[in-house]
């Protein structure tokens, strides 16, 4: 469990990073907190020839700013550092990721970045409509995390680009994220969100990468009830079975996750 | 026999190792740097059955950084070999190369052993490595290894049965079932699991030029046995190996076998000429190291009307993997289970049969409990299954069957020393009912929410002499151990013992009973373990044997070094014997109080040798042994769990857990305390969580924490532990062993307390480890959901 060779580079600045990376090929790869990474070069799942750290740029991408109810992260921003930042539900849903040391080096950034589809920052990023502000070798665009997200551990990334910024138009007054797993830190089995302000209803665990669930939308849209709303959701999925539970449990478990969440929304 | 009881002994004196552990001062066997160190890591195999058609380690060697690489064909090295003295009918010798030769019969069986300058080159080096396999079909569960024409893990173990043995099968057993009122039975299977010391294995292994030695560095239960173990398969003379433990994170069990990497670690460092660390992964820790406890059971139990068990009929079948460990063999599960199965209650009528089969899956060793946590829950199970059956409390079915009158011999010819069965069961149930736990069950299930009560009772015997493992037809007997005690100038001592603490604080208990001994403060007494050359011989710490055997030879060790004291003061002081005591670190005159310290004794035994009595050797030093010659000493305690099912997801929260143990006379209770929670801990784990699976090719599931399910502190609740005293007549502190009781009695409870929880359901779950998913499914078969 030990990594592959890899060169080690340190960025001193966002625009020397890309250069960097463009430079150094596909063989090349950021790394924020190693949170994920790391594990992964661990195991040689992960092999990149070249790491480049942005450790260095914690003063241009770690921070928080509120404007009104929206509120922009940061990309080198900790889970640690949000949990603690008094956002409400991005803050509380924080509690969720992992443990603490794993938390007080992760980041925001790397969470959505490594794409994984039980990842809490992916989901409240569908949830609330974020825009991932992003800076490639041609300039910056803004995905909207609606088109953030492939497939399994896939994102719509240039191997070049690097999310600078995570924009959050509005803080989820009304919102909630609840999952389950067998011990606490682990990646859920299945996660669910919901926002009732907005109606959204998002899941993770139940498909390649995070979902929003239409027909559960479609339910608290017209005004039906927190029950009703999670049974189309567990009615709409087609969840995987592995060890973690079969697709049927997993759709309880959707079921149960969904109502709990607009429970929680709603208080 | 003297007090028991002293200044030291029964007292919560804080753990003499936790400042340097707490403090990063500890050396564990990673922290041994070596000039010139090379480090190891194995290439293993990636199927699990077949022979090795090559092994190409070419580009291996080619890697920058690696320096050597060895197949068994490279190092000149012996099988390591494990017997039971039984005839070939019940058991099967396997002897486990230490790298295999030709055939391979699990994922990750060491091939190759590669060696380099950093750790991270090994690893490019192991990647390298090309193997080519001629695969056979695997052998991947017990019920395909019985399969009539499956294929043979051993070419000498027909039907892949390594040990069968039947025993105690009382006449007229079938009769007594047949025309029983009552008859229940329990299926169950429980998962196999690994020990997970938070240290995994490793070893630094060097030549000593100077001492003509080689110098192992190694975290070992066992230093002796893996000295003999080396300097076997290596053609040395065990003076030519030096063990030498440093301090060690845990061991379980896994580390009271020797590993084949150990062995090959040994062997790498004399061909290479160089010293060679191997730091064993989490990866390999998981999958290819030693498992345990996978196991099946039939077991049918026959009661009267009034509740009072008449038979029981049973076969085990172990799933012991690949290989027979050393020193304990295929047979330590099989065995065990069937040995001890009757446990705590009156059985009138036995019969078992005890299978040990072997499996395309990584060998097993024993681990904290070997069997017992199964026995007791299968027995468990059947008193609460029966309980049911007649309509009558759980606790009270088996009150009527407890064994209350000591010494009791069992059907299975086991004689048990006294205990507190019948008080530690009563002393638990009155904590819940205390607690208002019963009220809080019954207003759950009015509300349709699921709480359940489950408790075990059980006895763990303790101090296995001779006598009890010869019993078991072992080759090599781990029965006695052996002190050593020095007195030095300042008046302190160094005791040596045989035992070796892997975490338990030997050197805070052991230190507490050779203090009381002599008048001592702890911190004059220095604990030596862990060092074949100091240490004249022992059989190390398993099988919760330390402070029974070990504190009793450390004991009389003290005791003896005392009274060469008393001879020479009375000398010194002119007096008889009789007029002489020890008294606060000093021999005086019962008469007129005249009084000479230890330090003056000392002076004179060492430095002014003229002055000593005629016939007196100089120095003072005294050694001792301690073997058990009945059946040992038999720990018991009660447990009781309570537990909540959330029906939406299945969680199983446990609410409450209550232990009650009595090891006899605690030498420090804090450290019982701190085992229970421990061995509860694991017990726990083994109930709920931890399993390791094998796919059709027997490629094991988990190769991290993130599958093998290991609970972390946000899943054991509080525990609270209760203590009753029955002191053990034969040691010589009192004490019984402590060391696994807590792992022994949690799965039962735990079981108890989901099947109460299940009740409604008419869903009883007997086999582990209970997933969520189970108990959702369960409690949605009357149709509940959140
Ligand atoms: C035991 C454990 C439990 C965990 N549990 C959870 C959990 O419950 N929920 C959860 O969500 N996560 C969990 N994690 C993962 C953790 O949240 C990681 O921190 C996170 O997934 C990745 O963030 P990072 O900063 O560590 O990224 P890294 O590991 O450094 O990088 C991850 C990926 O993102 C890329 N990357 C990083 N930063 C950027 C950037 N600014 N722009 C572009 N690409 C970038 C990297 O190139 C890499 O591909 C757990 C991790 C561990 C070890």
């Amino acid at each position: 469990m030990k990594p592959a060779p890899f060169t080690y580079h340190r960025a001193r600045d966002v625009a020397g990073a890309i250069d960097l990376v463009a430079e150094l090929g596909p063989d090349a790869k950021y790394i924020a907190g190693g949170q994920s990474l790391v594990a992964m070069m661990n195991f040689r799942l992960a092999r990149p020839s070249h790491l480049v750290d942005l450790g260095g740029l914690w003063s241009e991408l770690a921070h928080v700013r509120r404007d009104g109810d929206s509120v922009r992260i940061g990309a080198l921003t900790t889970h640690h550092e949000v949990e603690t930042a008094g956002l409400g539900l991005l803050s509380e849903a924080m509690e969720w990721i992992g443990h603490l040391p794993i938390r007080t080096r992760g980041t925001a950034g790397g969470s959505l970045a490594h794409g994984d589809a039980t990842a809490e920052w992916c989901l409240l990023a569908l949830l609330l409509d974020a825009e991932i502000i992003v800076q490639g070798p041609e300039g910056r665009r803004t995905i909207p995390a609606a088109e953030l997200f492939l497939g399994f551990f896939t994102t719509t990334l240039e191997p070049e680009e690097i999310i600078l910024e995570i924009v959050f138009p509005r803080s989820g007054r009304r919102a909630a994220l609840t999952e389950f797993a067998e011990r606490r830190g682990d990646f859920a089995t299945v996660v669910a969100a919901v926002d009732l302000e907005t109606s959204a209803v998002v899941l993770g665990g139940v498909a390649p990468a995070p979902v929003r669930v239409p027909e559960a939308e479609a339910v608290l849209a017209s005004g039906g009830s927190f029950a009703d709303c999670a049974e189309a959701a567990a009615a709409a999925i087609d969840p995987p079975g592995d060890a973690n539970g079969s697709a049927e449990y997993r759709r309880v478990l959707t079921r149960t996750l969904v109502a709990r969440a607009c429970e929680e929304a709603q208080s | 026999m003297t007090e028991r009881r002293g200044t030291w002994v029964g007292s919560s004196v804080g753990r003499r190792e936790d400042p340097r552990l707490l403090t990063g001062q500890g050396r564990f066997v990673d922290d041994i740097h070596l000039p010139q160190m090379l480090h190891a890591q194995f290439v293993r195999s990636t199927i699990a059955a077949g022979t090795v058609v090559s092994i190409d380690l070419s580009a291996t060697l080619a890697v920058p950084g690696v320096v050597a690489a060895y197949t068994a064909a490279d190092l000149d090295m012996g099988d390591i070999t494990a017997i039971l003295d039984r005839p070939a009918s019940e058991f099967v010798q396997t002897d486990m190369p230490v790298l295999a030769r030709d055939r391979v019969r699990y994922v990750g069986e060491p091939l190759a052993i590669v060696l380099a300058e950093d750790p991270y080159a090994v690893e490019d080096g192991l990647e390298a490595a090309r193997v080519t396999y001629d695969a056979d079909a695997p052998v991947v569960s017990d019920e395909v290894a019985m399969a009539p024409g499956a294929p043979l893990v051993h070419e000498a173990a027909t039907g892949n049965v390594l040990v069968d043995v039947s025993m105690f099968a009382t006449e007229g057993i079938d009769r007594i079932i047949d025309e029983a009122p009552c008859v229940v039975r329990v299926r169950a299977k429980t998962g196999r699991q690994n020990a997970l010391p938070l240290e995994t294995r490793g070893v630094v292994a060097s030549w000593d030029a100077r001492d003509e030695q080689l110098l192992v560095q190694t975290c070992t239960q066992v230093p002796h046995q893996v000295r003999t173990v080396m300097a076997g398969c290596l053609g040395l003379a065990e003076r030519s190996v030096r063990v030498l433990v440093p301090d060690m994170g845990g061991g379980f069990g896994l580390k009271c076998v020797v590993g084949r990497e150990e062995i090959a670690v040994g062997a790498a460092c004399l061909k290479a000429g160089r010293p060679v660390k191997w730091i064993e992964d989490r990866r390999d820790a998981l999958t290819a190291s030693f498992l345990a406890r996978e196991q099946r059971y039939d077991v049918r139990a026959a009661f009267d009307g009034d509740g009072r068990l008449l038979a029981l009929d049973a076969d085990i079948v172990c799933d012991m993997g690949a290989y027979s460990c050393y020193p304990f063999t295929a047979g330590i599960e099989p065995l065990m289970a069937s040995a001890e199965l009757p446990g705590v209650y009156k059985v009138p009528a036995y019969r078992v049969r005890g299978r040990a089969v072997t499996t395309n899956k990584a060998p097993t060793a024993p681990y904290r409990g070997v069997s017992r946590p199964q026995i007791v829950m299968v027995m468990e199970r059947l008193f609460e299954r029966a309980a049911r059956e007649l309509d009558m409390d759980p606790v009270e079915i088996r009150r009527r069957n407890l064994i209350t009158e000591f010494p009791y011999t069992g059907i299975n010819d086991v004689t048990y020393d006294p205990g507190s069965y019948l008080e530690s069961l009563d002393l638990c149930e009155r904590v819940l009912k205390d607690e208002g736990w019963y009220e809080r069950r019954g207003a759950a299930r009015s509300s349709g929410r699921f709480i359940g009560i489950g408790y075990s009772c059980f006895s763990e015997r303790t101090g296995y002499g001779s006598a009890a493992f010869a019993k078991r037809k072992m080759a090599v007997v781990p029965g006695f151990d052996m002190a050593e005690i020095r007195m030095d100038l300042s008046g302190g001592v160094t005791v040596t013992t045989g035992t070796m603490s892997h975490g338990q604080s030997h050197e805070t208990t052991l230190a507490q009973i050779v203090a009381d001994r002599l008048g001592l403060d702890i911190a004059e007494v220095k604990i030596h373990q862990g060092d074949t050359d100091r240490i004249t011989y022992g059989f190390g710490t398993f099988a919760s044997r330390s402070a029974t055997i070990g504190g009793s030879a450390v004991a009389r060790a003290a005791t003896a070094l005392g009274e060469r004291l008393l001879a020479l003061g009375a000398h010194l002081l002119e007096t008889t014997y009789d007029n002489v005591e020890l008294d606060a670190r000093r021999v005086r005159r019962r008469d007129d109080g005249r009084a000479l310290s230890f330090e003056e004794l000392a002076d004179v035994a060492y430095l002014k040798a003229h002055l000593l009595p005629k016939d007196a050797e100089p120095g003072l030093t005294a050694s001792a042994t301690f073997d058990v010659h009945g059946d040992g000493t038999f720990s018991n305690a009660a447990h009781g769990a309570v537990v909540e099912l959330h029906p939406g997801t299945g969680q199983i929260e446990i609410l409450r857990y209550v232990c009650v143990e009595d090891c006899g006379v605690a030498i420090n209770p804090q450290v019982v305390e701190g085992q229970a929670r421990g061995g509860i801990a694991q017990g726990i784990a083994g109930a709920l969580f931890e399993e390791i699976t094998y796919d059709e090719q027997g490629e094991p599931s988990c190769a991290s924490f993130i599958d093998y399910k290991v609970p972390t502190a946000g899943e054991i609740p509080d525990i609270s532990v209760h203590h009753l005293e029955t002191p053990c007549a034969f040691t010589e502190s009192g004490a019984k062993g402590a060391g696994e009781g807590g792992t022994i009695g949690a799965p039962a409870a735990v079981l108890n307390a989901v099947n109460d929880a299940l009740r409604p359901t008419g869903v009883e779950l007997d086999d582990t480890p209970i997933r969520p998913e189970t108990v959702q499914r369960a409690l949605a078969t009357i149709g509940v959901f959140a």
